[in-house]
């Protein structure tokens, strides 16, 4: 621990967001600093690298007005932290944690380093329990449990915001009821103004307590770095220290990764695929890896992130890198969305790699994965049907295949189609078992 | 050897100690982080840090330990979970809390745990170096204890001792430990290796006859995000024929490793009937545990699978997955500024992988025993793209290559390993030793099986354009004998009492479906009407 303050107007360069400072004594790295231009302007800075007494810091606002001779770097001999506190439930921030919503800065309780730290394996309980989201494509067939981390894969275009604000209303935590709080965090990175209408008329609607973390697409890119950090670590708080279930909603995972890019080339870093920096991977898992329960406390942390795929392609690195992280994902299709079914979300490629755990007797209903295995049996015979439609046309094909035809467009028009309306479980799972009824395939 | 802290740049710093040597570990800071020596220039050092380094800070203390990164072997590696650098998990959650934080070290082996030691030499006797001074039981392994040094026994244990007591006393009053310390980067030696000759029985039937695997053998698994990799790992870990499974769970999901530590302490082994976890270690460093650590955390594993070969166990080594050990590589070359290769990857991750790779094999141990290490590698290819820097350098060492396939996945076919394109370099060997052990039949069944999918998938080529109808009786019935193998013998739940299948089930069954089918193309030729064979005998 320093005693003073050390101030510093030795800027010996600055390039973009990076500022060379000469002779500093003492630092640490990640380390936080202030900077203050000629004209009084603070902003905040971080440092990056240690060469002896030569020390790169990365500025997290924007450089314009600095200089060489005035400005004066201070060290604040302390890594980014959150300000942690229940006051921050139903409050707006931004991605540097100051309100948005004109309110007051809210009294912190303590203060946690963002960065996080691992869990220890041994100490994660199995994420087993439950959560619906009113969806009957992702609580029938790809369900969704305490604890995990599901993203899901959106096209341009694509209605993913609906599908998050929906999940942010509907979405229940079984079990809470039982004096478990449930609480929504909603980080939003590279929003433009309509998405951030949508959204804000959205979160002073739901019931749920919720925090929030907004960067616009205007505000400065390397908040788009640490919105997500402050969120899960306000979601950590929440559920290991307060005992709430917490769901957290990222959007949109393409703008963050955009930001690493960006940000990783002004560092002259060696670029990876796609220009994206080889530790992409590791970087998202340390977001995505602090999703989970714990044993023997009461909370969890379950991720929602949404992740928009460049050019329509899942083998892009964004979502391939992402995929390889959580335990499964949700794909929207725009073939489903043409057709104008909401939500538009193709359950073949999709995957809850936890889903056996939370589904059955006791969690959701005893028949539950029997149905969802016979719907999925079904509709994936069907749409391999289809392609052999295109060719010998539907005269040319055996009564039970046309049978199969039709239910697949059942099952695309009345089970995953479901407009604006909340399914609980029950109602998915009758659901699905009245189409299998209707066409005689109640039977494996 | 102490020295302080002159630059710090990601997860590698420079530090001013003297006289350190290449590859020494270093502890860093007032948090005492561990680190490794990669770089030695005159004055300086660069040291690759196996932890996080944010908040160290210039100037801070550090020091060289005068000796390289090394694995604690002895009694209790067994059901013991441990990080890269084999921080023991458990105790580290039972006296630090549920959390992971830089700095914190326990040693690997518990030192307080009691075990039964018969001695050999007697007090009095002379010792040389090496020698057996006596072996500790643990389940039905006998560790043996060598001697460290030479000289004469003044004290020898007997009945009941603990790790960190001594476990004999030379004159001169050195003391001589039942554990010892191993540079993990330093293969464990032996008197011979010897070429690979008894099958790896896996419990799959579609890896046991298709594609065997040998012990002593290398295998790696490539396939895309949610073909199943972990799934199979994990599968063959429980039902492989091995004496111990070391499972390593590289920059992989940590819930994983939790279902799995609690699945493992559940289940038995098919083969001994005692619980899995008897016979495991797993190694888990999560994807987001530091990089460093994870480069190192598959070394850790090796060499603790090599502490069991010696003792002549068939050992079995499990990495899920190379290619973030692969990706860790290059994060820590990139970060000592050396020139790139193809995608970026360091030009020596082949070189490193072959030499990873040549540390399996059946040998004939120091002391006259036969052990075996076999390999086996999850890759997880970008994009599912097979052509990339990790999977080709893997192909070129790996002696078995179980293509994962992400259109048969789709399809909910596990496991989706390809028959196409995989192969085994073991198959010629394996397949006269299932011929000679199991059946008879085996190398004819597999042919013959293999020459039914070959035709199989150019019969739906064909009926995908023409349609079924224009398919002659004689194809409906291959395509209908192909499916029962598709379905009734390559694929295997995992979730299901099916999940292992010894090699004379797999005899079995595959000679059932072929002879079936054999007896239907027979009726057929007589005349038979096809719906009525199909119909009679459908399974």
């Amino acid at each position: 621990m320093r005693l003073a303050e050390h101030r510093y107007k030795t800027i010996s360069s600055i390039r973009s967001q990076l500022l060379m400072v000469e002779q500093v004594a003492a630092v640490r790295l990640g380390e936080v600093v202030r900077v203050v231009g000629p004209d009084g302007r603070s902003q905040e800075g971080e440092v990056l690298l240690i060469d002896g007494h030569t020390v790169l810091i990365q500025i997290f606002g924007e450089c314009r007005g600095l200089d060489l001779r005035e400005s004066t770097v201070i060290f604040t001999d302390a890594i980014k932290q959150a300000p942690l506190s229940l006051h921050m439930l139903n409050r707006v921030f931004n991605g540097s944690f100051l309100p948005l919503d004109g309110l007051p800065t809210p009294l912190p309780e303590k203060w946690v380093p963002v960065a996080g730290v691992p869990i220890n394996p041994t100490s994660r309980a199995r994420p087993e329990e439950f959560i619906e989201t009113g969806f009957s494509a992702i609580d029938g067939l790809n369900t969704l449990v305490k604890g995990q981390k599901l993203p899901i894969f959106s096209c341009a275009g694509l209605p993913a915001k609906e599908i998050a604000a929906a999940i942010l209303k509907n979405c229940t935590m079984t079990g809470t009821g039982q004096g478990r709080k449930q609480a929504v965090v909603f980080v939003a990175l590279g929003l433009s103004h309509y998405e951030y209408s949508f959204y804000m008329e959205t979160l002073a609607a739901i019931e749920t307590n919720f925090v929030a973390f907004i960067n616009l697409s205007s505000d400065p890119v390397v908040e788009r770095l640490l919105a997500p950090r402050f969120g899960l670590t306000v979601a950590e708080y929440l559920a290991f220290e307060k005992e709430m279930d917490v769901l957290v909603v990222i959007t949109d995972m393409t703008n963050y990764c955009d930001a690493l890019r960006e940000i990783s080339t002004s560092r002259e870093e060696l670029p990876g695929r796609r220009g994206y920096p080889g530790y992409m991977y590791s970087d998202l898992a340390s977001l995505f890896e602090r999703a989970g329960r714990i044993k023997d406390r009461a909370g969890s942390v379950t991720m929602l992130p949404i992740v928009t795929m460049p050019e329509d392609d899942i083998t892009h690195p964004i979502p391939d890198l992402t995929g390889y992280i959580t335990e499964g994902q949700i794909v929207l299709s725009r073939d489903l969305h043409r057709q104008g079914i909401f939500p538009p979300i193709d359950v073949l490629p999709s995957l809850s790699r936890l889903m056996q755990q939370g589904i059955g007797t006791g969690r959701t209903r005893d028949d539950h994965r029997q149905t969802a295995n016979r719907l999925y049996k079904y509709y994936a015979k069907g749409r391999d049907l289809r392609g052999l439609e295109a060719i010998v046309g539907r005269d040319g094909m055996s009564v039970s295949d046309r049978n199969i035809l039709d239910f697949t467009d059942t099952f695309e028009q009345e089970f995953v189609n479901q407009g604006g309306s909340r399914r609980a479980i029950t109602a998915t799972l009758d659901t699905g078992l009245a189409i299998l009824k209707r066409y005689g395939l109640e039977e494996l | 050897m102490k020295g302080r802290i002159i630059g710090i740049s990601g997860p590698t710093v420079t530090v001013d100690i003297p006289d350190l040597k290449l590859y020494d570990r270093v502890r860093l800071g007032l948090e005492r982080l561990q680190g490794e020596v990669v770089h030695l220039s005159s004055g300086r050092a660069m040291v690759q840090v196996y932890e996080d380094t944010r908040g160290l800070a210039l100037g801070e203390p550090a020091e060289g330990m005068g000796r390289p990164l090394s694995a604690q072997l002895g009694p209790g590696l067994l059901t013991g979970i441990f990080d890269g650098l084999q921080r023991p998990l458990s105790r580290m959650a039972a006296v630090h809390g549920p959390f992971i934080r830089p700095g914190k070290l326990l040693s690997p082996l518990a030192m307080d745990q009691s075990w039964q030691f018969t001695p050999a030499p007697q007090i009095g006797d002379t010792v040389t170096a090496g020698e057996v001074l006596g072996t500790i039981s643990e389940g039905s392994h006998q560790h043996p204890v060598h001697a460290a040094a030479a000289g004469t026994l003044t004290m020898i244990a007997s009945g009941l001792v603990v790790l960190k007591e001594p476990i004999a006393l030379l004159a001169g009053d050195i003391k001589l430990y039942a554990h010892e310390e191993w540079p993990i980067r330093q293969p464990r030696p032996y008197r011979q290796k010897l070429a690979p000759t008894a099958p790896l029985i896996t419990g799959q039937r579609i890896i046991d006859f298709l594609f065997p695997l040998a012990k002593g053998g290398t295998a790696i698994l490539p396939g895309g995000f949610g073909t199943g990799k972990t799934i199979l790992e994990q599968a063959i870990a429980k039902f492989a024929d091995v004496d111990v499974v070391v499972y390593a769970g590289c920059g992989e999901r940590g819930n994983e490793m939790a279902e799995m530590l609690e699945e493992f302490g559940e289940l038995a082994d098919p083969w001994s009937g005692q619980r899995l976890m008897d016979r495991t270690i797993l190694v888990a460093n999560t994807s987001n545990m530091p990089v460093a650590a994870r480069e190192a955390s598959i070394y850790t594993a090796v060499t603790m699978a090599e502490y069991y070969r010696d003792m002549g166990c068939h050992v079995l080594l499990l990495a899920d997955s190379i290619s973030r050990w692969a990706e860790a590589l290059r994060e820590i070359s990139s970060a000592m500024e050396e020139m790139p290769g193809e995608e970026g990857y360091p030009t020596y991750l082949a070189s490193r992988l072959a030499g990873f790779f040549s540390r399996a094999g059946v040998v004939e141990t120091m002391n006259g025993r036969i052990g075996s290490l076999s390999i086996i590698l999850s890759v997880s290819p970008p994009g599912g793209d097979f052509t990339e820097p990790a999977t080709q350098a893997c192909l070129r060492t790996s002696g078995a290559f179980l293509m994962l396939d992400t259109a048969l996945a789709h399809r909910r076919h596990f496991p989706a390993i390809n028959w196409f394109q995989s192969f085994s370099l073991y198959d010629a060997d394996m397949g006269s030793y299932f011929e000679k052990e199991v059946s008879p039949a085996w190398n004819r069944n597999r042919r013959k099986c293999q020459a039914l999918l070959q035709r199989d998938e150019k019969l739906r080529e064909v009926a995908a354009i023409v349609g079924a109808d224009g398919l002659q009786d004689s194809d409906h019935l291959l395509l209908a004998v192909a499916e029962r193998i598709r379905q009734d013998f390559l694929c295997q739940n995992s979730y299901s009492a099916d999940a292992f299948s010894t090699p004379e089930l797999t005899a079995e069954k595959i000679n059932t479906i072929i002879s079936w089918g054999e007896a239907a193309e027979k009726r057929l030729t007589d005349g038979e009407e096809l719906a009525d064979i199909l119909s009679k005998d459908k399974p």
